[in-house]
């Protein structure tokens, strides 16, 4: 539930569901944004999911703070059953000119490159919020020895397919980007699709993602 | 038959096509976008007898050096920039806030943006666009809108598929006056800072850096002291929140943003102020002033009174 609401900025409330991260936290940040998403608030304008806080931006003109938060107190939360979960499993080639930080997490997590692309492959992944750049996925969560922080210097350019490790999370690089995350693979699928404008996002809040391994020339005559 | 358009003699620095922008799309990782200096795009428009959310070429410093084929058409050009229109061989001063006519052959060449950033240019007529979750505005980073998600470049064609044939020339009597105080609210992560890092986000001067863009303004001054965590989890933006990373030097998003960000929040520009934010040129000075919410929501109240004035003077 939401533990507080306060306002970010003139336009936007920022709904607090406490420090802590987990699927269940965010499960019910998930089933708010979908609940105010289907009331068509007259006035919002955005709505914001993230691990553990939700954002709902509006209109001055049409809202303001307190107008709007008192529409948030009092709504009904739609029931749990509500929300379905996809699967996908997502194809991803590891080889060097794609493992950009390979090295860099042996070394910091003190494990052989096997043990580490073990580990990860066998996970399933939960995917907690998508942004930053258009339709990429935060997904969680990493094995507790697979936990690194993010590169002392972010690149400047992450290649667009990359897959990215930092903290107990992974996310997918739609566009070539900034970033300053933990390179392991690179996948050859194509996560976010403008010209799909009703469902343009692969994976969505709520999904479970597996990995696959696929070789190098997999990799290159790889059609979806 | 469509024989009317603008044939791009330079496209200047960062020329995009953009309108009021697109909402309820944060969720996927998609900004609001639009016209920065919103006030600017909606006189622009109506100074060519638009409805308000119509495209027009958005331009930052140099704006493009167009030469139209056609027929006669008004044009309008707002900000604070420098232009000329070529008629044969006549070179006439352009004069924002005013419509001009333009014929077959044509030139217009937007030399500048003066001691601003971004100027608007908008058509008596309506550019053969393709739409993006109905709207033309071009987001860069994430190749989203008209002219498939990028700049406009020179050499290139803008096709206008319509325009309108009633030409009344208007102009409005307004100076674009340039602020250095922004009026800011204080952010969801304010207590992160140390006394002297408050005082300083409220008391010093920051000077707007080159690396700014329609995503993010960056500042530069004295470094802003963080005592809790460089790093909070990542979560929502909006624009005008202004996020401090380990460096200690703010960063203002802006209508491109990230949607999602992990550096604490230590303020937020009022939406009265956003117009006059984005126009700070790079090397140029800006203060912050703390407002309440009370304050900041009556504030919008009178920026928008002003606007709508503005607009039914036209």
């Amino acid at each position: 539930m939401i533990k507080n609401i306060s306002n970010l900025g003139d336009a936007a409330l920022y709904c607090d569901f406490g420090k802590e991260i987990s699927k269940e936290i965010n499960t019910q940040v998930i089933r708010y944004f979908k609940t105010i998403q289907k009331k068509n608030i007259v006035g919002v304008n955005n709505l914001t999911p993230s691990y553990n806080k939700l954002i709902i931006s509006f209109d001055l003109k049409k809202i303001n703070f307190n107008k709007l938060k008192k529409i948030i107190d009092d709504i009904e939360i739609i029931k749990s059953d509500s929300i379905q979960n996809k699967k996908f499993e997502i194809p991803i080639c590891c080889e060097k000119e794609f493992s950009l930080d390979i090295k860099r997490l042996e070394e910091k997590l003190k494990m052989k490159e096997e043990k580490i692309y073990e580990s990860f492959f066998k996970k399933e992944f939960f995917c907690y919020m998508t942004g930053f750049i258009a339709g990429m996925p935060f997904l969680g969560d990493l094995d507790e020895n697979l936990r690194v922080k993010r590169l002392d210097t972010p690149r400047v350019k992450v290649p667009k397919g990359s897959i990215g490790l930092t903290e107990q999370f992974a996310n997918i690089y739609t566009f070539e980007s900034p970033g300053g995350w933990n390179i392991i693979g690179n996948t050859p699928l194509n996560i976010f699709d403008s010209s799909k404008e009703n469902e343009p996002n692969l994976i969505n809040p709520g999904d479970l993602v597996t990995f696959k391994r696929i070789t190098k020339e997999n990799y290159q005559n790889y059609h979806e | 038959m469509n024989k009317n358009y603008f044939e791009i003699l330079r496209a200047g620095i960062n020329s995009t096509f953009q309108d009021l922008g697109r909402n309820n799309l944060y969720h996927i990782g998609i900004p609001f976008s639009g016209a920065m200096d919103n006030r600017n795009y909606l006189l622009a428009n109506k100074l060519t007898g638009n409805d308000n959310n119509h495209p027009v070429i958005e331009f930052a410093y140099q704006g493009p050096h167009l030469k139209y084929q056609g027929k006669a058409i008004n044009i309008a050009i707002t900000g604070d920039v420098s232009f000329k229109i070529k008629k044969g061989n006549n070179l006439i001063d352009g004069e924002c806030y005013q419509s001009f006519i333009l014929e077959n052959n044509d030139e217009l060449d937007i030399i500048s943006t003066n001691k601003s950033v971004y100027g608007y240019l908008a058509i008596s007529g309506q550019f053969d666009l393709k739409l993006q979750w109905s709207s033309c505005s071009t987001n860069i980073k994430s190749k989203i809108g008209s002219n498939n998600g990028e700049k406009l470049s020179v050499n290139q064609k803008i096709i206008i598929k319509e325009i309108n044939q009633n030409l009344v020339n208007k102009k409005l009597n307004y100076i674009n006056t340039k602020i250095e105080n922004i009026r800011v609210m204080k952010g969801t992560n304010f207590d992160y800072f140390s006394e002297e890092g408050k005082k300083l986000f409220f008391g010093n001067k920051f000077k707007v850096s080159k690396l700014s863009d329609r995503m993010g303004m960056r500042l530069e001054g004295k470094k802003i002291e963080n005592i809790v965590d460089t790093n909070i989890r990542s979560e929502g933006l909006i624009k005008g929140v202004i996020q401090v990373p380990a460096d200690g030097n703010p960063i203002i998003m802006l209508s491109d943003h990230g949607t999602i960000g992990g550096y604490p929040k230590i303020g937020v520009v009022i939406s009265a102020d956003y117009d006059k934010l984005v126009q700070l040129t790079p090397g140029s000075s800006v203060k912050f002033q703390e407002v309440d919410l009370n304050s900041a929501e009556t504030l919008f109240k009178l920026y928008d009174l002003e606007t709508q004035n503005l607009i039914s003077q036209i």
